[in-house]
């Protein structure tokens, strides 16, 4: 037993550095969760459930109601596209005018949350779309409102999420008002982000937007991360103690967008993609007239000036 | 004994099973907090009840698939399950013997050393230190032994696991 014993903790012990140091284990980490994955989709039957017998038995009046709301929904949402779409033109031009790089659109995938407890001292959430669609490690995950989080772990048929506000997550962004960047950590408590890495006399309000800036190369630039809650600089201290709070409904979403970026740097690649084509929607560059061209004079112009999406 | 020696492996996987799913079945935020660690409990009893079929080795498989389940490092549940096996295993002849209230005191001793041994991983991986908090489960686990060992105690002699 005790040879046993100590050949249990020295496995053990080194799995855990390779998995922390290293990520050789990724393939052990899928084998095995193909055996695990029944035990998810039993742990999440009750509420999907519940969530099919609330749809099928809903009341035809109720139904109604949903779908005229939705459609109402759906034409704002189509006019604010269409504003959207000519300002992006516009910004593409003129970026083009100042010879700086900017990528156009990305592809997106709505995959679902499998409603499983993980560890609760790690925030992460796990999702139903896997290598099967072309998901990948480090890939960037977003909710309708902002960012969410990256996936760290991808199987055949799910993939596990880690939430921006996960103690071990840093994400470079910058302040939507004058571009000021810093980088914002997790916390490990739902609601909160630090940004550790401000001086006192950083131009910072309470209330300040902050937005992805695209640094560190994983996530797109320009979409909405945090807002600022609280600003306090102590003279005596270098840094000023700012936090934040994400955008995103981090604990109560159950849809999440996965997200294709396409750097000027790169052409489309259709990715081998499961055969469920509606449920991917592409951004609107197909419908934005100039931007195909904007985007590739953009690539040429990208050896000068790759200060952008590096 | 006709019995052949390999008779109800499959009422200990259930249960296992059983404990994994209770592990990651949702929960509202309120009580996760509180989730006893079902994996150790089942783990403590089936190592008590047949140490020579359950120990070390059967601790530390569960503890990898569950490391995989809850996507924590992997091996962190393996070395502290191991652990916990192991000590089960050193002591499960007095143990046995303990009435019930007794009992519930060892198995608080494991579940608070499995809850220790992972603090000690997650702070090795430059976690922060979780809150207070972080020691409920292992009292709840306690109030939840006497009803665990009941349960699987008559489920072994239904099935005539030996």
């Amino acid at each position: 037993m005790i040879v046993r014993v100590i050949a249990a903790i020295v496995i053990s012990l080194a799995l855990m550095v390779i998995d922390h140091r290293q990520h050789h284990l990724e393939t052990v980490r899928s084998l095995l969760s193909v055996i695990v994955s029944p035990l998810h989709f039993i742990a999440d039957l009750p509420l999907s459930a519940s969530n099919w017998l609330s749809e099928t038995f809903a009341t035809r009046s109720r139904l109604l109601q949903e779908n005229q709301d939705l459609h109402r929904e759906n034409i704002l949402l189509q006019a604010q596209q269409q504003k959207l779409a000519a300002l992006e033109a516009e910004n593409m031009r003129l970026r083009d005018l100042l010879e700086s790089s900017f990528k156009v659109g990305d592809r997106v995938l709505i995959s679902e949350l499998i409603a499983v407890d993980l560890d609760p001292f790690k925030q992460q959430v796990l999702i139903n779309k896997g290598s099967s669609s072309g998901v990948y490690s480090g890939q960037p995950v977003l909710d309708a409102n902002a960012v969410m989080g990256q996936v760290i772990h991808v199987n055949r048929f799910t993939s596990t999420v880690l939430l921006i506000t996960d103690a071990s997550h840093a994400l470079p962004v910058q302040v939507n008002r004058n571009g000021l960047r810093t980088v914002a950590m997790g916390t490990g408590k739902i609601g909160e982000l630090d940004l550790p890495h401000l001086p006192n006399n950083a131009d910072i309000q309470v209330g300040d937007l902050l937005v992805t800036s695209g640094l560190g190369g994983r996530f797109p630039p320009g979409y909405p991360v945090a807002e600022i809650t609280s600003v306090h600089s102590e003279p005596g201290q270098h840094f000023a103690n700012v936090t934040a709070r994400p955008t995103a409904h981090l604990d109560r979403t159950r849809e999440a967008l996965l997200v294709w970026t396409l750097t000027p740097f790169e052409e489309y690649q259709p990715q081998p993609f499961a055969p469920d084509e509606e449920e991917v929607v592409t951004d609107s560059e197909a419908g934005t007239p100039g931007a195909e061209e904007s985007e590739s004079a953009a690539g040429s112009q990208a050896v000068t000036e790759p200060g952008e999406t590096q | 004994m006709t019995l052949s020696p390999s008779r109800g492996s499959f009422v200990i996987v259930m249960t296992i099973l059983v404990a994994l799913l209770l592990t990651v079945l949702p929960l509202p935020t309120w009580a996760q907090m509180f989730r006893p660690q079902w994996y150790t409990l089942v783990l403590i009893y089936w190592t008590l009840a047949l140490p020579e079929r359950v120990g070390v080795g059967v601790g530390w498989l569960v503890g990898i698939i569950l490391d995989v389940l809850t996507g924590t490092l992997l091996g962190q549940h393996a070395l502290s399950l191991a652990l916990i096996a192991f000590i089960t295993y050193q002591m499960h002849q007095r143990v046995r013997l303990f009435p019930l209230w007794q009992q519930s005191l060892t198995v608080l001793a494991l579940l608070l050393i499995e809850r220790l041994v992972s603090m000690w991983v997650m702070g090795a991986v430059s976690q922060p230190p979780p809150t207070l908090l972080y020691w409920a489960p292992p009292l709840v686990g306690m109030f939840l032994w006497p009803w665990v060992y009941i349960i699987l105690r008559d489920l072994r002699r239904k099935f005539q696991v030996s």
